[in-house]
């Protein structure tokens, strides 16, 4: 494996405007020229039939301005197929890297009378078995039923550090092409062959199957009857002119058909929903479908889990709380000590949390102290210390140590420990020679803008709800921190399941996240169900998409993405009909010119003559769609909003933009047409 | 009178009907009312059908297409042998099929374009049986698909869209029928003849002339022909005529008729989709539309001929007073054609053809925009719900949701339905004005020359297409080729926006609603409306810019030149 490769995941292979995907998207847009690419978009097939009409016409009766009308409707087709093959350009060079580390490795099969074998991977059945040791790479992917070991996955994830995968549990599976850094498992394949995680991830960058989305076909319908009518509208042109006294050359019937339907949104399209999936890839989310990333755009629910997600998952001192007749400081002091040797994240928090509220620093550093460790059955740890016995742990523990020292347990201990356990936290209590000094209070953080990312999601129309396995308490303490709009508390896998359906019978879309095998019936009730990469098979398979990070936040960039997808086709769309006014304006004085010279007054950009009217026009279809292919690749700006907002400002800038701006771009092409002199 | 007063106040009556007629006809098609129980009882259980029974979309389909196919043939044949049935004082002959064909399609779809002059060609028996029982049917049939569809969005998860039969009886019985009787009983206090006496031949000894005075049923007609939105005149003369059209009073009442159900519709329309400001929405879009196109061709005839104005020998402060009743002058003549063409009646009471280019190009925009504003009885709101939908559906993606209109989303199924309602008019219309104005057929009937003379053909079949029935005349439609493209037009102008509406409502029945929250675009708010309001101008002007710039626009632009 080649070691520069992937440093940071799928994410980091290729920039969007690296000119090898360049000059490969030229070539490609070249060679999407036939007949039968062409048809696969109806309405870039009427532009290419129509070229070839202007190419026979300008044949047989060769002009200037015919074969100019041909080179330019040649160029629109070729800039869509342009568009497209960038599009593309980032999932094939993604892919082909990918390829590359799919060299075929040998695997050692375990048989049945217990003999290891050496075959090639791609022999590899369904439950067969593997061994893998240190140094080797998964030749497939499985779930592993004997041993722990380090593995690898930067070759997926783009994260270097090793992850730790072991039989049974959440962190069972492993995917091909990883590499074990150390110990030994055995792995029981559940792929077959060219259906690997890796495989489908080739697929999936490619885009080799995809399929058009719900709302692309939709789209994709309006567009085509846009289309259809604007035949009838020019094929009846031809007879009113006649009626009119005038012709039309069939050239120019053909420019003005290709002016008129929908070419700008025609020919960016399929690249904006190719896009939209790299966009996702580009997040390090694998989404199986292009149907479950606009699903993403339409979710009204998200089910998020609270640790990881809404609070750090480690709990941390936030207060010490001395009883009765003890100090602060005493508290804060006896807590840091004990903890001093403990190297658990509460044990850490307490030392630094009584670092920064008291300033005490490691001045007893090398002092001789004797860690006594946390143990199930004295459930407390702390140290002994200069003849001290300084512990701290759960508060019926402390009491019944207390208590064995014959001391008194202060009056307000119970009390404080209530407040603390109803405020959501959870009571640690201190105590010096069996004398109770006071409580810590660990509290669970809520991360630290997680409340403002909700209200944004709230201003989407998105609910979000808290899934924690806590009280209802603790649970709702931490709702309330967060800002969530509900919570489930002592969550199971059943009741996460059942409030999934509850949500979905009022219409309403849900999307979550799972890493475990209990999750995967969640997952795949859920109309986007993200599994973490780290997760079991069972919740990969499961799911419509696979989180690389494992980044329990990702949901929220997902329904962005999703969201962003679904308003750059419209946006786009509308830039592209809007226009079709401007254009009207350039053409139909033009057309009409010499049976009614009267018609010169709706000439409003005084354009030069009819020949350049009907150039520019074209000129400008053409040139359009090159302009917004990085508006296409990229995606309209999306800030999350409501939807009235977002509509005011995408209507402004591509309803109003999109009447104006071919008025301004046709002038200006007309005015170099003009300056050419070659009319 | 003072004509912003006269506005004013029939913009107020129009609130109340908005409001209580609305209202009337929720109860009527949710099956509230039962007071004409004993009319609706025996006619349901003659055609053996449970008032309770509900029919999938497939079904209400098939019982409209039948009844309209029966429909059709009943009325062709009482027109063509009407000379062997009672009631023709006047001894009139047969129709020939063609005109026939073209007369049963025209009334039976709501249009009533008329390639004949009432009062000679049609008996007593043809204009009661044979006519007006459509203007009845063909209206309610309008209301009975938009209460369909305005169901489909309502409903959740619902298998049917009502019962067709159950929904046209009502609305003939609860609605069209009762109105109709009380402004018959109006329109003949205020002169209009109801009789089923022959003509009266009059001898006009003055100037030594014999006349000859028609009479009929008229004020029962005129009452359902506004009302229903059908537009087809007793008379050649249409609204124009004293009979149908006596008084100051009765214009203004006709214009009230005309505007009642569609313009009530819209608060149905809320009520039953459970917020009322969609309704508001649908009808401000509606409003905007209608009184734009007003202000226009107000503008237009009041500026009268530029090339007359020039000469000096205006009429009326140079407005354009060409081809209309002095009993109403130009501001009323105006109100009552402009709401006629938007609204699929096509009753005019002034001569369309005299109107300058512009005040022509107006009555052509409010075909043109589908007839949508307010348009006819039903068809009006579900022509534009059409459109709504797919402004919703390029404005929904815009905020990064599948589109939803009415807690529905919008997906494959509504946009293919939507489409074709949308496009079969425009297709139809620029299709058949192109073969006429190539094929010698066609050609032989134009009677005008230059722009004026493609206005009139294009005017001819977006009337019909758009079942609107008003003419720009000029052309001599009464030939096979006319009456048999007429009759085309008219037919993919109903049934291709109809069926299309129907199969919609089906589908919207059987999906289940959507929440609303705040990512959803919100579609009672003014910037539905202007949305909404700019898609339908759009579709019209990308449809039809190059033929009417070839038109009204080129004949505009030569500065009051005839042609």
């Amino acid at each position: 494996m080649k070691k520069d490769f992937n440093t940071k995941g799928l994410a980091g292979t290729q920039r969007s405007l690296d000119p090898q995907i360049l000059t490969q998207a030229m070539v490609e847009s070249i060679k999407k020229l036939t007949p039968k690419i062409q048809l696969q978009n109806p309405i870039m097939f009427v532009v290419y039939f129509g070229t070839v009409v202007t190419l026979v016409s300008s044949v047989v009766h060769p002009s200037l301005f015919s074969w100019l009308v041909t080179v330019v409707l040649g160029f629109t087709v070729i800039f869509a197929n342009f568009a497209e093959a960038m599009a593309e350009g980032r999932g094939k060079a993604q892919a082909a890297s990918l390829r590359k580390m799919r060299n075929e490795t040998s695997a050692r099969r375990l048989g049945a009378n217990g003999i290891e074998e050496s075959i090639a991977s791609t022999d590899l059945r369904t439950e067969d078995l593997v061994i893998c040791e240190a140094n080797d790479v998964i030749p497939s992917d499985g779930e592993i039923i004997e041993g722990i070991a380090s593995v690898d996955e930067s070759s997926i994830t783009g994260e270097s550090a090793p992850v730790i995968r072991e039989a049974g549990g959440d962190r069972s599976g492993v995917t091909g092409g990883t590499k074990v850094l150390s110990d030994r498992l055995v792995i029981r394949i559940t792929a077959s062959p060219g259906n690997t995680f890796m495989d489908r991830m080739i697929a999936l960058v490619e885009g080799a199957n995809r399929k058009k989305t719900p709302n692309e076909v939709a789209l994709s319908i309006l567009l085509i009857a846009l289309t259809i009518i604007f035949v009838p509208v020019v094929v009846s042109l031809e007879y009113f002119a006649h009626f009119s006294n005038s012709g039309i050359a069939i050239v120019t019937l053909v420019a003005l058909l290709v002016c008129l339907i929908p070419t700008t949104i025609g020919a960016l399209l399929s690249a904006i929903g190719i896009a939209g999936m790299d966009r996702m890839v580009q997040k390090n989310v694998l989404a199986m479908s292009g149907r479950s990333v606009e699903a993403a755009g339409d979710v009204s629910t998200l089910l998020l889990d609270k640790t990881g997600t809404i609070t750090f998952g480690n709990r941390m001192a936030s207060e010490f709380i001395p009883v009765e007749g003890a100090s602060v400081t005493e508290v804060a002091r006896i807590a840091r000590l004990a903890s001093l040797a403990d190297e658990t994240p509460e044990g850490r928090s307490i030392v630094i949390l009584a670092k920064d509220a008291f300033g005490m620093r490691d001045v007893n550093s090398g002092l001789d102290y004797e860690f006594v460790p946390f143990s199930a059955t004295t459930r407390m740890s702390g140290v002994n210390f200069q003849g001290h016995e300084l512990r701290k742990g759960a508060t019926e523990a402390i009491k019944k140590w207390s208590r064995s020292r014959g001391c008194v347990i202060p009056a307000d201990l119970d009390e404080i420990v209530s407040k603390v356990a109803n405020a959501g936290s959870t009571p640690l209590t201190v105590g010096d020679n069996g004398t109770i000094l006071g409580v810590v209070e660990l509290k669970d953080v809520v991360k630290p803008g997680i409340k403002e990312r909700f209200n944004e999601l709230r201003k989407m129309g998105i609910r979000t709800v808290m899934i924690t396995g806590d009280n209802p308490l603790t649970a709702a303490a931490i709702a309330d921190e967060a800002g969530v709009d509900a919570y489930l508390a002592e969550a199971t896998p059943e009741r996460k399941l059942e409030l999934i359906k509850e949500e979905q019978k009022g219409g309403k879309l849900v999307a979550m996240t799972g890493d475990g095998t209990n999750d995967a019936p969640a997952l795949a009730q859920a109309d986007v169900g993200v599994a973490m990469n780290s997760g079991t098979v069972a919740a990969k398979e499961a799911g419509n998409m696979v989180d690389l990070d494992s980044s329990p936040t990702k949901l929220i960039e997902i329904v962005e993405v999703g969201k962003q997808l679904l308003i750059t086709r419209g946006a786009l769309t509308t830039f592209s009909i809007a226009n079709d006014l401007a254009k009207y304006f350039a053409i139909i004085p033009a057309l009409f010119l010499v049976s009614y010279p009267q018609l010169r007054a709706i000439n409003i950009m005084h354009l030069h003559s009819p020949t350049t009217a009907i150039l520019s026009a074209v000129i400008f279809n053409a040139l359009i769609i090159v302009a917004l292919i990085p508006l296409a690749l990229r995606g309209v700006k999306f800030k999350p909003a409501s939807a009235g907002v977002i509509i005011r400002r995408n209507v402004f800038i591509f309803g109003a933009g999109g009447v104006i701006v071919p008025f301004i771009g046709i002038k200006i092409i007309d005015l170099i047409l003009t300056f050419t002199g070659l009319y | 009178m003072n004509f912003a007063f006269e506005l004013g106040i029939l913009v107020v009556l129009l609130g109340f009907i908005w409001r209580y007629l609305g209202a009337y006809l929720v109860a009527v098609y949710n099956g509230r009312l039962g007071f004409l129980d004993f009319i609706e009882k025996p006619v349901l259980g003659l055609l053996g059908i449970n008032k309770d029974s509900e029919q999938s979309w497939q079904r209400y389909l098939r019982s409209l297409l039948v009844f309209s196919a029966v429909s059709i043939g009943f009325t062709f044949l009482l027109l063509v042998f009407q000379g062997y049935l009672p009631l023709n004082p006047q001894h009139l002959k047969g129709v020939t099929p063609a005109l026939a064909f073209n007369t049963a399609v025209s009334f039976v779809t709501n249009t009533d374009w008329q390639n004949y002059a009432g009062e000679s060609t049609m008996s007593n028996f043809s204009q009661m049986v044979a006519l007006t029982t459509q203007n009845f049917v063909s209206a309610s049939i309008g209301i009975a698909v938009a209460i369909a569809l305005i169901r489909g969005f309502a409903r959740d998860k619902s298998p049917n869209i009502g019962n067709f039969w159950v929904d046209m009886i009502r609305g003939v019985i609860y609605v069209l029928l009762p109105i109709s009787i009380v402004m018959t009983l109006v329109l003949v206090w205020q002169g209009s003849p109801e009789t089923l006496l022959a003509n009266v031949n009059v001898h006009d000894s003055l100037n030594s002339v014999n006349q000859v005075i028609f009479r009929g049923p008229i004020a029962s007609q005129e009452a359902i022909k506004e009302f229903g939105t059908n537009g087809g005149g007793f008379f050649n003369a249409n609204s124009a005529h004293p009979f149908e059209n006596p008084t100051g009073f009765t214009n203004f009442l006709e214009i009230l008729l005309i505007l009642a159900i569609p313009v009530a519709l819209t608060y149905t329309f809320g009520k039953m989709v459970g917020n009322l400001k969609e309704g508001i929405a649908i009808l401000a879009v509606m409003a905007l539309l209608f009184f734009g196109t007003f202000a226009l061709a107000l503008h237009a005839e009041q500026s009268g001929n530029p090339a007359i104005n020039a000469t000096g020998v205006t009429s009326v402060q140079g407005a354009n007073m060409v081809g209309k009743e002095s009993r109403f002058g130009v501001p009323n003549s105006v109100l009552f054609d402009v709401t006629t063409t938007q609204t699929s009646t096509g009753a005019v009471n002034s001569s369309t053809d005299s109107y300058t280019p512009i005040g022509g190009l107006s009555l052509l925009a409010g075909m043109v925009y589908g007839e949508v504003s307010p348009g006819g009885a039903g068809s009006g709101i579900y022509t534009l719900l059409l459109f709504a939908i797919l402004t919703v559906f390029i404005a929904g993606l815009m905020v990064g949701r599948t589109p939803e209109y009415l807690k529905k989303k919008i997906q494959r199924n509504e946009i293919i339905w939507a489409s074709i309602g949308i496009l079969v008019m425009p297709i139809t219309v620029l299709m058949l004005t192109a073969l006429t104005v190539a094929l010698p057929y066609g050609r032989q009937a134009i009677l005008n020359r230059g722009p004026h003379a493609l206005t009139e053909i294009l005017y001819a079949f977006t009337s019909q297409a758009n079942n609107n029935g008003s003419a720009f005349a000029g052309l001599s439609t009464n030939t096979a080729y006319f009456n048999l493209t007429g009759a085309l037009a008219m037919l993919l102008g109903r049934f291709g926006v109809l069926i299309p509406v129907i199969a919609l409502a089906g589908g919207l029945a059987e999906k289940e609603e959507v929440p609303v929250t705040a990512g959803t675009f919100l579609t009672a708010t003014p910037m539905f409306t202007g949305l909404l309001v700019g898609v339908v101008l759009l579709v019209g002007a990308l449809n039809f810019f190059p033929v009417i710039s070839l038109g009204p626009i080129a004949e505009a632009l030569s500065h009051g030149k005839f042609y």
